[in-house]
C-alpha cells in the first residue's frame, strides 16, 4: 500500500540525507569532492559494532561512530586536500587523493573484519513494531527517522543560526574575503569535514542496523547515490541535498514495492535525469556549472 | 604606525613589486595612485598578508606583519576593503556586517552597527537582503561598512571607486571624508588620482612595481608631469 510505502521511503530518505548533506557542505565549502566519504560512512559502522561487539550500549556505539568518522574525515581533509588546494588543479588532483584514501580506509577495514560480513547481536535494537492509522513501523524505523531528523535540524540550526554557521557560509562564498574579515578558513575546514564525517558515520550505523550488514564495501552505493542527490539537489545547496534524499528514498521504495527487481537503480537515475530536464542546475542550484570553476 | 621598506613581490615569474618603500602614520590619509598593473593591489595584498613578500619588511606598529597569516593581521586591525568589493553573495547585508566584526577579537568595537547604517543609510533599508542582489556602489558601501564594523585602526582601501557611476563615488567619497575627519588612518589605492589626491595628505605614485614619485597631495596634484600623466585633463575647481 502506497502510504506505507512512502513513509518507508522518509526513513531510507533521511538516511540518504545524512550522508548526502555532509557530502555536499564539503562540496559546497570546498568545491572539491570527497571520494572517500563512503568509506568514512562505513567506518561509522563499523566503530559501532565493535563498539556494541565489547559490550558497550547502542548509543555509546553511536558517539563512537559519530566522532571517529568526523576526525578521519579531517585527517582526509588534512592529508589529501590542504597543500593540493594551493594548486591549480585541486579538482581533479582531490578526486585522485580521495578515491586513494577511500581505498586505504576500504582495505583496513577489509583488514579488520577479515573480509567477513558482520552482523550486530540479535537484540541490538528490539525488534518492536508499531501500528497505527493500518500503517506499521518498527522501532529501529522510528530510530532511524528521529535520529536523521535530529540530527539535520541541528545542523541546519547551526548552519543558519549560530555565528559559526555564518562563517561557514562565509567561507563558502569567498574564502579570500573570509581571511580579510579575520577567519581562519582552516578551523572552518576542520569543523566542516568533523560535521561531514559524524553524520556519514551516524548513517553508517544506521543503515548497519538496518540491513544487519556490515563490509567493507558498504560505502560505494551510497558514494554513487550520494553525487546524484548532490547532483539533483543543486551542488552545495544544503537544502536542495535534503530534498534530493527525501525525493530518492521515495523513489527507491516505491520502484521496489511496484517494479520488476533489478531495475530499482536504473529508475532512481531516470527520475534524477528527468528532474535535471526541467532544472539543470538541480533543484537548488543557483549557478551555472561553469562559474564554479577557479572560485576559492 | 605602516612601515614598508624595499618590499618585493613575485608571482611565479612576473615581478610585481621591484622594493617598495611607504609610510603611512596614524590620522594620516596616504593615496597609492599609478596605472592599471602598477601592483597597487599587490602591495595591499601584501599589507594584509594575502600575498606573500620574497623580500623586504612590513612593519606595524613596530610589529612585522611580513610572515602573519592574513585573518591574524585582519584581528590587528589592519583592515582591507578589497578591489572589486568582494562581500559575501550569499549573505544577508546584516550577517555581511555581523562578520566584520569576527576580526574585533578581543579588541572593542569602536564603531557600532547604528554608525555603519548612519554613514550608509542603504545598509539599514536593505538589512535582510542577500549582498549579492545589491547594486555595485551599494555592495562598495557594503564591503566598507564590513571593515568599518572589525573597527580598523588602519584601513586599506582598495579602488572604492572602481566601476561605479559618478554620483555614488561622489557618496562613497563623502563617506571617506568623514572618516577622515574622525581621524581614521587610511591607505588609499585609487586609479583616479583627482579624488584621490583631493581626498588624502600625502600620495604616492606607483609604476611598474617602483614608487616614481611621492609627496605632499597638494603639491603633486600641482605638479605639471603628474597633471598630464595621471590626471588626464587639468583638474577642475
Ligand atoms: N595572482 C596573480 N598571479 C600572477 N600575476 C599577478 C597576480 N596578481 C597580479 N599579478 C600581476 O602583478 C602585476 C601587478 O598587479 P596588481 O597588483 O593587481 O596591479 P594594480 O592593482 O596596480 O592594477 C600585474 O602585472 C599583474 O598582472
Ligand atoms: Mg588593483
Amino acid at each position: 500500500m502506497l502510504l506505507q510505502q512512502l513513509l518507508n521511503g522518509v526513513v531510507v530518505g533521511g538516511v540518504y540525507a545524512l550522508f548526502a548533506v555532509g557530502f555536499n557542505l564539503v562540496f559546497g565549502v570546498q568545491r572539491l569532492l570527497n571520494l572517500a566519504h563512503g568509506a568514512v560512512f562505513m567506518t561509522g559502522a563499523f566503530v559501532a559494532y565493535y563498539t556494541v561487539r565489547a559490550g558497550g550500549p547502542l548509543i555509546l556505539g553511536f558517539v563512537a561512530a559519530a566522532v571517529a568518522s568526523g576526525v578521519l574525515a579531517m585527517i582526509i581533509e588534512v592529508v589529501c586536500f590542504r597543500r593540493l588546494r594551493k594548486s591549480g588543479d585541486a579538482e581533479f588532483g582531490a578526486i585522485i587523493s580521495s578515491m586513494g584514501a577511500g581505498m586505504v580506509i576500504m582495505t583496513f577495514w577489509q583488514w579488520v573484519s577479515q573480509t567477513q560480513v558482520l552482523r550486530f547481536p540479535f537484540d541490538t535494537v528490539p525488534v518492536v513494531i508499531y501500528r497505527f492509522w493500518g500503517l506499521r513501523v518498527s522501532l529501529l524505523q522510528l530510530m532511524m527517522a528521529a535520529a536523521a531528523i535530529a540530527i539535520v535540524l541541528v545542523m541546519a540550526w547551526f548552519i543558519y543560526r549560530t555565528a559559526f554557521g555564518r562563517q561557514v557560509r562565509a567561507v563558502t562564498d569567498s574564502e579570500r574575503a573570509s581571511m580579510l574579515v579575520g577567519i581562519n578558513p582552516n578551523r572552518i575546514y576542520n569543523l566542516t569535514y568533523f560535521i561531514s564525517g559524524a553524520l556519514a558515520g551516524a548513517a553508517g550505523v544506521l543503515v548497519g542496523l538496518a540491513f544487519n550488514n556490515i563490509n567493507f564495501t558498504m560505502g560505494e552505493p551510497y558514494l554513487m547515490f550520494g553525487f546524484a542527490i548532490i547532483i539533483l539537489g543543486g551542488l552545495g545547496s544544503i537544502p536542495g541535498a535534503l530534498m534530493a534524499s527525501l525525493i530518492f528514498g521515495m523513489v527507491q521504495t516505491l520502484s521496489i514495492a511496484y517494479l520488476p527487481s533489478g531495475l530499482t537503480t536504473a529508475f532512481i537515475f531516470s527520475a534524477m535525469f528527468l528532474i535535471l530536464l526541467v532544472r539543470p542546475n538541480g533543484l537548488m542550484g543557483r549557478e551555472e556549472a561553469g562559474s564554479l570553476r577557479g572560485r576559492r | 604606525m605602516l612601515e614598508i621598506r624595499d618590499l618585493q613581490v613575485h608571482y611565479n615569474g612576473i615581478t610585481a613589486l621591484r622594493g617598495v618603500s611607504l609610510d603611512v602614520n596614524q590620522g594620516e590619509v596616504v593615496a597609492l595612485i599609478g596605472p592599471n598593473g602598477a601592483g597597487k593591489s599587490t602591495l595591499v595584498n601584501a599589507v594584509s598578508g594575502i600575498v606573500s613578500p620574497s623580500a623586504g619588511t612590513i612593519a606595524f606598529e613596530g610589529k612585522p606583519l611580513h610572515s602573519s597569516r592574513a585573518w591574524t593581521i585582519s584581528g590587528m586591525g589592519v583592515l582591507q576593503v578589497p578591489e572589486g568589493r568582494q562581500v559575501f553573495p550569499q549573505l544577508t547585508v546584516t550577517e555581511n556586517l555581523q562578520l566584520g566584526a569576527t576580526a574585533l577579537r578581543g579588541r572593542k568595537a569602536g564603531i557600532p552597527l547604528d554608525e555603519v547604517h548612519a554613514l550608509f543609510p542603504i545598509l539599514r533599508e536593505r538589512a535582510e537582503q542577500l549582498a549579492g542582489s545589491l547594486s555595485g556602489g551599494q555592495q562598495q558601501m557594503l564591503a566598507i561598512g564590513r571593515a568599518l564594523m572589525g573597527s580598523p585602526r588602519l584601513l586599506l582601501l582598495d579602488e572604492p571607486s572602481l566601476g561605479l557611476a559618478p554620483v555614488i563615488i561622489a557618496q562613497v567619497f563623502a563617506a571617506l571624508r568623514t572618516l577622515k575627519e574622525r581621524g581614521m588612518t587610511i591607505l588609499l589605492i585609487e586609479q583616479n588620482a583627482t579624488l584621490a589626491l583631493d581626498l588624502s595628505d600625502r600620495a604616492y605614485i606607483l609604476e611598474q612595481g617602483r614608487v616614481v614619485m611621492s609627496g605632499a597631495s597638494k603639491a603633486l596634484a600641482a605638479d605639471a608631469d603628474v597633471v598630464s600623466h595621471y590626471l588626464g585633463v587639468t583638474p577642475e575647481g
